[in-house]
This record gives C-alpha cells, sequence and structure tokens, in this order.
C-alpha cells in the first residue's frame, strides 16, 4: 500500500502542476474553479449561517429583546439573500458540477474555459457588492423585494443588493450556457446521451432553468431598480402600476430557482446510492426524463406563490394543480432511488448515510409542498412557520445533503486524500438530528398559527417550548456544518492517500487518477459500457468497510 | 464527434480542450445560440409588462403612442436593416477570406449603428423637451383629443406609464446596440491586423448573430410602440 501511496502522490496532477496565487487567479482550469467556487461559497454559507443564528436566537424567547424590529428584518432578508443567490443556487453545479461535468463525460474541459473563470468573477463581484451592502446598512423588505415596499417605502440599500443579485445571476447563466454546450459537444467517444451518468442529466435540466429564468429575474429587478431611481410606476399602483406583475415576473425565475437548487442534488443521490448499492439504477430513463419533466414543469408553477395576493380564483385552479403535478417526476426518482436498493449489497459509509437522510428530508419537504399546493391549505397556513419549515426542508435538508454526500463523495478525488469515516457518520447523523429538531417544530409552529418574520410573539407566548426545540436543533446543526469543514481541512495535509477509486465505483471520473491530471485523462477515453455497470465490476472490497 | 484531431492540420486558434475546429466551431455556435435564448427571455420580461399594461390601457397607450415620431422610428428601421445587410456581407467577406472587404463592411455596419443611437437621441432629445419623460416634471397634452370631442379622457399616469415601457425598453435596445458597436470596433481592429481567415471566422460569425437579433428585438418594438392604432 505504501509504495502505491507514494506513488499517487507524486504524480503530477491540477494541484501540484503550478503554485501561487496567480495560478490560481488566472486558471481556466475547470477543476481549480470548482476549488475557487468552494472556497467562496463555503464563506458565503456561514456568512448566511450567522445570521440565521442570530434569528434562532432572538426567537428563543417571545420578547424582542436581542435586536430590534429593524434590524430583525435585515436579518432574515440578508440571510435569505445571501443563502438564495450565494449559496444554494450555485453551490451544486458551481463547485462539484465544474469539477465532474468534463470528466464524467471524457472531456479535458468545459467548452468555455475563460468564461467559467468569468463567471467566479461575476460571482465575487456580486459576493463584494451583497458584502458592502450588508457592512453598510443592508435591505429589510425580504429576499423577495416585493413591491410597492421595495420601490417607494423603504429607504434601505435595494439598488445595491438588486445589482448584486443580478450580476450573480450572470454567473449562474454563464455557468448553465457552458454545461448544457460541453454535454452537447464536448462528450467523448461512445457517451451516448443513455449512457450519461444521472448527474449530468440533472445538471442539464439545471441548465436550462438557469439560462431560461435568470434573465427574466435579471430585467425584475433592472426595472425596480429604474422604477426607484427614475420614478417610473410600471409597478407602484400610486402611479398606476400592478404590483402582481412584479410577484408574477419575480416568481416565473424565483420559483424554478427551487429546482436549480434540488436538481443537482438529485443528480448526486443517484450516484450515491447506485454506488453504495452496487446495482444498476431502477429504471435509468425515467429517472434521467424525470429531471428533465421537473424542469419543464417547474416553470408552470410560480403562481402557487401568489394564491393570497389577489390573484383570479380560476387561475389560483390551475396553478394550484399544475402545482400537484410536479409531485409525479419528483416521486418517480424517490421511487426508483427506493427500488435500486432494492436487493442490493447496501454499505453504510457516510455519502450513504447523506443519501438516506435526503430521501427522508426530501419526500418529508415534498409531501408538505403538497400540502401547500392544496388552495384550501395553503391559505390557512401562507407566511406562516409551516411554509419556512416546508422550504427548508428541501432547500436545507435536501440540497444540503446532498451536496455534503457529494462532497464526501468525491473529496478523495477532488483532494487525493481520504476523510475520516468515523468523523464523516457522526457528522452526517448531528446533522439529520439537528435538522430535524431544527424544522419539524416549525411545522407544528406554523399549523398552529405562528406567523414568519414576526420578531416578537409575547402575545402568544405559548410558541415558546417549540421555538427552543428549534433554536437547540439549530445548534446542533451548527455542530454537524462545521464538522466536516474542519476534517476536510485537516484531511488535506494529515489524510490517508485516496487511491483512483477508493468505492469501486463506476464512471469515468473514477478511471483517472486522484487527484485527477490538468486535463484529466492521459488520452480521451473510449465508452463502450453502460452507466451504472456494477454488476461488471468486481466487489473486491465493500467500500467504507476496509 | 470525431476523435481524429490528426486528421486536420493543427489551427493556430484551435483551442487545447477540443479535437478539431469543426467542434470548437459548433460550441461556440451553440454557445452563442443559447445566448441568445437568454437574452429573449431578458427582453421577454419587458414585451410582458408592455401587452399586459397595453392591453388593460389601451386608449391611453394608444394615445400616447401619437407622439412618437415615426418618420424617426422608421427611418432608424431602415438604418437597422440595412446594417444586418452589411453585417451579412462582412460573414461572407470573412468565409472567402477577403481581409479589407471584411473590414469595409464592419466599418459600414458600425457607421450604421451609430446612425441609429444618433437618431435615437434626437429622438430622446424631442420627448425630453416635450416633457414626456417620466417623472415630476411630466406633461402630456394628446394632440387627437382636440379634433375629437368624443374620445374619453386620457389617464395621465397610464400615458406616463407608456413613456416609462418606453424609455426602459428602447434604452435596453439602445445598451445592445452600444456593446454591439464596441464589439464591432474590436473586431474590425482584429480583422485588420489579419486575425481571422476563411478557416477561423467564428468570432465575426458569432458578433453577427448577436447583431441581428438586436435588429429583430427592434423589429418587434416599432410596431409595437410607434404603430398603435394609427389611422390617418
Amino acid at each position: 500500500m505504501s509504495t502505491t501511496a507514494i506513488a499517487v502522490a507524486e504524480h503530477e496532477n491540477y494541484l501540484n502542476k503550478e503554485y501561487g496565487i496567480k495560478s490560481w487567479l488566472l486558471t481556466t482550469d475547470h477543476k481549480r474553479i470548482a476549488l475557487l467556487y468552494l472556497m467562496s461559497i463555503t464563506f458565503f454559507f456561514f456568512i448566511g449561517g450567522f445570521f440565521a443564528l442570530l434569528i434562532r436566537l432572538e426567537l428563543l424567547t417571545p420578547a424582542g429583546d436581542l435586536v430590534q424590529a429593524d434590524t430583525y428584518n435585515k436579518l432574515f432578508t440578508m440571510h435569505g439573500m445571501v443563502m438564495v443567490f450565494f449559496f444554494l443556487i450555485p453551490v451544486v453545479p458551481a463547485t462539484l458540477g465544474n469539477f465532474l461535468v468534463p470528466m464524467m463525460i471524457g472531456a479535458k474541459d468545459l467548452a468555455f474555459p475563460r468564461i467559467n473563470l468569468l463567471s467566479w468573477y461575476l460571482y465575487i463581484i456580486g459576493g463584494v457588492l451583497i458584502m458592502h451592502c450588508m457592512l453598510t446598512g443592508g435591505v429589510d423588505t425580504g429576499w423577495t423585494f416585493y413591491t410597492p415596499y421595495s420601490t417607494a417605502f423603504t429607504n434601505t440599500k435595494i439598488i445595491e443588493a438588486g445589482l448584486a443579485a443580478f450580476v450573480a445571476g450572470f454567473s449562474s447563466i454563464f455557468t448553465g450556457l457552458n454545461f448544457i454546450v460541453t454535454v452537447h459537444r464536448m462528450r467523448a467517444p461512445g457517451m451516448t446521451w443513455s449512457r450519461l451518468p444521472l448527474f449530468i442529466w440533472a445538471h442539464y435540466a439545471t441548465s436550462i432553468i438557469m439560462i431560461l429564468g435568470t434573465p427574466v429575474v435579471a430585467i425584475t429587478i433592472v426595472l425596480v431598480a429604474a422604477e426607484r431611481l427614475f420614478h417610473l410606476g410600471i409597478f407602484d399602483p400610486k402611479l398606476g402600476g400592478d404590483p402582481l406583475l412584479f410577484q408574477h415576473l419575480f416568481w416565473f425565475y424565483s420559483h424554478p430557482a427551487v429546482y436549480i437548487m434540488i436538481l443537482p442534488s438529485m443528480g448526486i443521490i443517484s450516484e450515491i446510492i447506485t454506488c453504495f448499492s452496487r446495482k444498476r439504477i431502477f429504471g435509468y430513463k425515467f429517472v434521467a426524463l424525470s429531471s428533465i419533466g421537473i424542469a419543464v414543469l417547474g416553470f408552470l408553477v410560480w403562481a402557487h406563490h401568489m394564491f393570497v395576493a389577489g390573484m383570479s380564483v380560476y387561475a389560483a385552479l390551475i396553478f394550484s394543480f399544475l402545482t400537484y403535478l410536479v409531485g409525479v417526476p419528483s416521486a418517480i426518482k424517490v421511487f426508483n432511488w427506493t427500488a435500486t436498493m432494492y436487493k442490493g449489497s447496501i454499505s453504510f459509509s457516510t455519502p450513504m448515510l447523506y443519501a438516506f437522510g435526503f430521501l427522508g428530508l426530501f419526500t418529508i419537504g415534498g409531501l408538505t409542498g403538497l400540502f401547500l399546493a392544496c388552495l384550501g391549505i395553503d391559505v390557512h397556513v401562507t407566511d406562516t412557520y409551516f411554509v419556512v419549515a416546508h422550504f427548508h426542508y428541501i432547500m436545507v435538508g435536501g440540497v444540503l445533503m446532498g451536496y455534503l454526500g457529494g462532497m464526501h463523495f468525491w473529496w478523495p478525488k477532488i483532494s487525493g486524500r481520504m476523510y475520516p469515516e468515523g468523523w464523516g457518520r457522526l457528522a452526517a447523523l448531528i446533522v439529520f438530528i439537528g435538522f430535524n429538531l431544527t424544522f419539524f417544530p416549525q411545522f407544528i409552529l406554523g399549523y398552529l398559527g405562528m406567523p414568519r418574520r414576526y420578531w416578537d410573539y409575547s402575545h402568544m407566548p405559548e410558541f415558546q417550548i417549540l421555538n427552543v426545540l428549534s433554536t437547540a436543533g439549530s445548534t446542533i446543526l451548527g455542530v454537524g456544518y462545521l464538522l466536516p469543514m474542519v476534517y476536510f481541512l485537516w484531511s488535506m495535509r494529515y489524510g490517508k492517500l485516496a487511491p483512483d477509486n477508493p468505492w469501486n465505483a463506476a464512471g469515468l471520473e473514477w478511471k483517472t487518477s486522484s487527484p485527477p491530471t490538468t486535463y484529466n485523462f492521459d488520452e480521451t477515453p473510449v465508452v463502450d459500457f453502460e452507466a451504472y455497470d456494477y454488476e461488471h465490476i468486481k466487489d473486491t472490497e465493500v467500500p467504507g468497510e476496509s | 464527434m470525431s476523435h481524429s484531431s490528426a486528421a486536420t492540420a493543427q489551427n493556430p486558434a484551435l483551442r487545447h480542450h477540443f479535437a478539431e475546429m469543426e467542434q470548437q466551431r459548433d460550441a461556440a455556435s451553440l454557445g452563442m445560440w443559447l445566448f441568445l435564448v437568454t437574452e429573449i427571455m431578458f427582453f421577454g420580461g419587458m414585451f410582458c409588462a408592455y401587452l399586459i399594461y397595453r392591453l388593460q390601457h389601451f386608449n391611453d397607450f394608444a394615445a400616447a403612442s401619437q407622439s412618437l415620431s415615426i418618420k424617426l422610428g422608421a427611418t432608424n428601421t431602415a438604418v437597422l436593416i440595412a446594417s444586418s445587410l452589411t453585417v451579412v456581407l462582412a460573414v461572407h467577406a470573412a468565409r472567402h477570406g477577403k481581409r479589407k472587404l471584411l473590414v469595409f463592411y464592419l466599418l459600414a455596419t458600425i457607421v450604421l449603428g451609430c446612425t441609429f443611437l444618433g437618431v435615437k437621441a434626437v429622438e430622446y432629445a424631442d420627448k425630453f423637451k416635450e416633457h414626456h419623460v417620466p417623472g415630476p416634471s411630466f406633461n402630456f397634452a394628446p394632440e387627437r383629443m382636440q379634433g375629437h370631442p368624443e374620445q374619453p379622457p386620457i389617464d395621465m399616469r397610464h400615458a406616463e406609464m407608456f413613456f416609462s415601457l418606453y424609455f426602459v425598453m428602447t434604452g435596453m435596445h439602445a445598451l445592445h446596440m452600444i456593446i454591439g458597436v464596441g464589439l464591432f470596433s474590436g473586431l474590425t481592429y482584429l480583422s485588420w491586423k489579419g486575425r481571422y481567415t476563411a478557416d477561423y471566422y467564428t468570432p465575426i460569425e458569432n458578433a453577427g448573430l448577436y447583431w441581428h437579433f438586436v435588429d429583430v428585438v427592434w423589429i418587434y418594438l416599432f410596431p409595437l410602440l410607434y404603430l398603435i392604432s394609427r389611422h390617418p
């Protein structure tokens, strides 16, 4: 083992090929850009998490005692903005997607490496703007910028925050564009569409949403800024405008944005479940096409955010029905993952634990989504903690479980080192428990009638016990998120050297060295096997049980 | 998707991650088309807002539209269509490796683009003088009102909204024109330097696609904004 280990350590790879700050900031290597993204996105995750922690601490007691009302409004706004635009949307595509999409299809790089770097710089420019905005006063409208409050009333920094989201949006457009062209034009010989890993299908579907949805929110932001700057009346009812139009345009992107977040994680789950069940995916075509189905249907459901906004009842009925339909492709995925595990040889390694967590949390989040698609229930729980709990189960439970599972799964490939398995399993368990303790009480709170975005609930002190549970859970969750950060960093220096294919997994990315060379493969691979060909992979070693 | 990189002679413009020029050109072209799709969605938001308000407040929009100058708008339409022609000729010249002709047509495109922007500036200045720019000093007295006493009164707020949308939409379009002119200036310089050959002229082609797109946006803007319910 030790001789191979030394050989692994000394081969030239994308990490040790060049050194120095310039070789990173001017790189066009998709793997290095993925790491640049990883660092910056992690930074914003902890900024957003810090705001979340302050929110939870404020709600520990019914009285508004920790921060003032205005501050609280800014806290949940900045938490939402940072988490949505600077963490959840780019988190999987820009890090794992960037790293893996070319490798999984046997390409040397993405189709447009320089645009890839540009998209990171745009992300950073947006990030600097949002940081400046936060440090000089922040925004208090909620991350949704609803008009006319955002255009005619609030005196906080709407334009700067909008500009930050606008610029970060173009970063995401360029990522999506790059992925689509790459998948179309850069596949290795033999890598047909029906042999693509489901991770690629998921990113392809995500990219479609990115390029079709993001420009619409971009122009909406421009209109809001123009309205503030030049006194236009497009959304302001006092000037003859219609605030509902803003909500339509905003949610036309911002609802599909949820699928931008969740689809890549679903792709990760497909990779993990097949590998750790040692089985081919059940119903490949259904899982692949359900990603596209989610992307298409996702564009037709936006107005379910507006059931109480004064929309026509008939329109609401149609949007309610279409929202139920999204449940179909989502359920296909969950059923097929479960069927994949059936009679599989399952091992409980860290990535698999996260995949289990994903299945549980996504199912709860998805099913409560059906509650909200139902007009009667939605009117009852609109703007309560029920909604907050629902979308955190999807956006945090689902997305982060998938992301962390994927980070553990591909960490040996990214860093060339193994993470400590025991700590990994412990952290997965802590995250799962902490998450449920944080957000499950919020379902009950919301059902009982606690409104969201309230800073003081002293007229309803009976809600305190559930809020205390939620805050306690959030500290556990915080520990669960910090742990991987610590041991990943630790493993970069002290971790066991990783072999090329530590999990005995299928897929092209495991056929190159760990870490890969700059051009990924010494020569362009020729693909003559189907995806998830686990029947033909000799199972010499049960993963994670060494 | 062939993998025989040795088949074609190595073109200096071939980037390391592509196997051959054809693959690189296909990728660039697909990328440009996808970018134009995002542009359609970008303008789509504005067109959507415009159409909804025009349906809701048709009379006010029609009256406000009367104050736009068809003469200037039509001139600009002709200028833009001519510029689309010069772009096509530029791409043609590039494909046949005619460097001087390429530079000539690119310059012609730039001149036509600047003409459009100049006429647009005149129109904006007129609107400013007539107090048709939305804001505190907005004032709109529709001309048709005098001759047709039976016409319903105009809601000033909705007329103002027409001009809001007019300025946002034509402004966004003009911004795209300015970017296009900048793009072509750079390409003219590089063409003069002999960067593009019959084997490699993808940037000319893609910039041309962009320019056509911007023209097409105007082809929609002109009737939507200038030609509402114009009766002699």
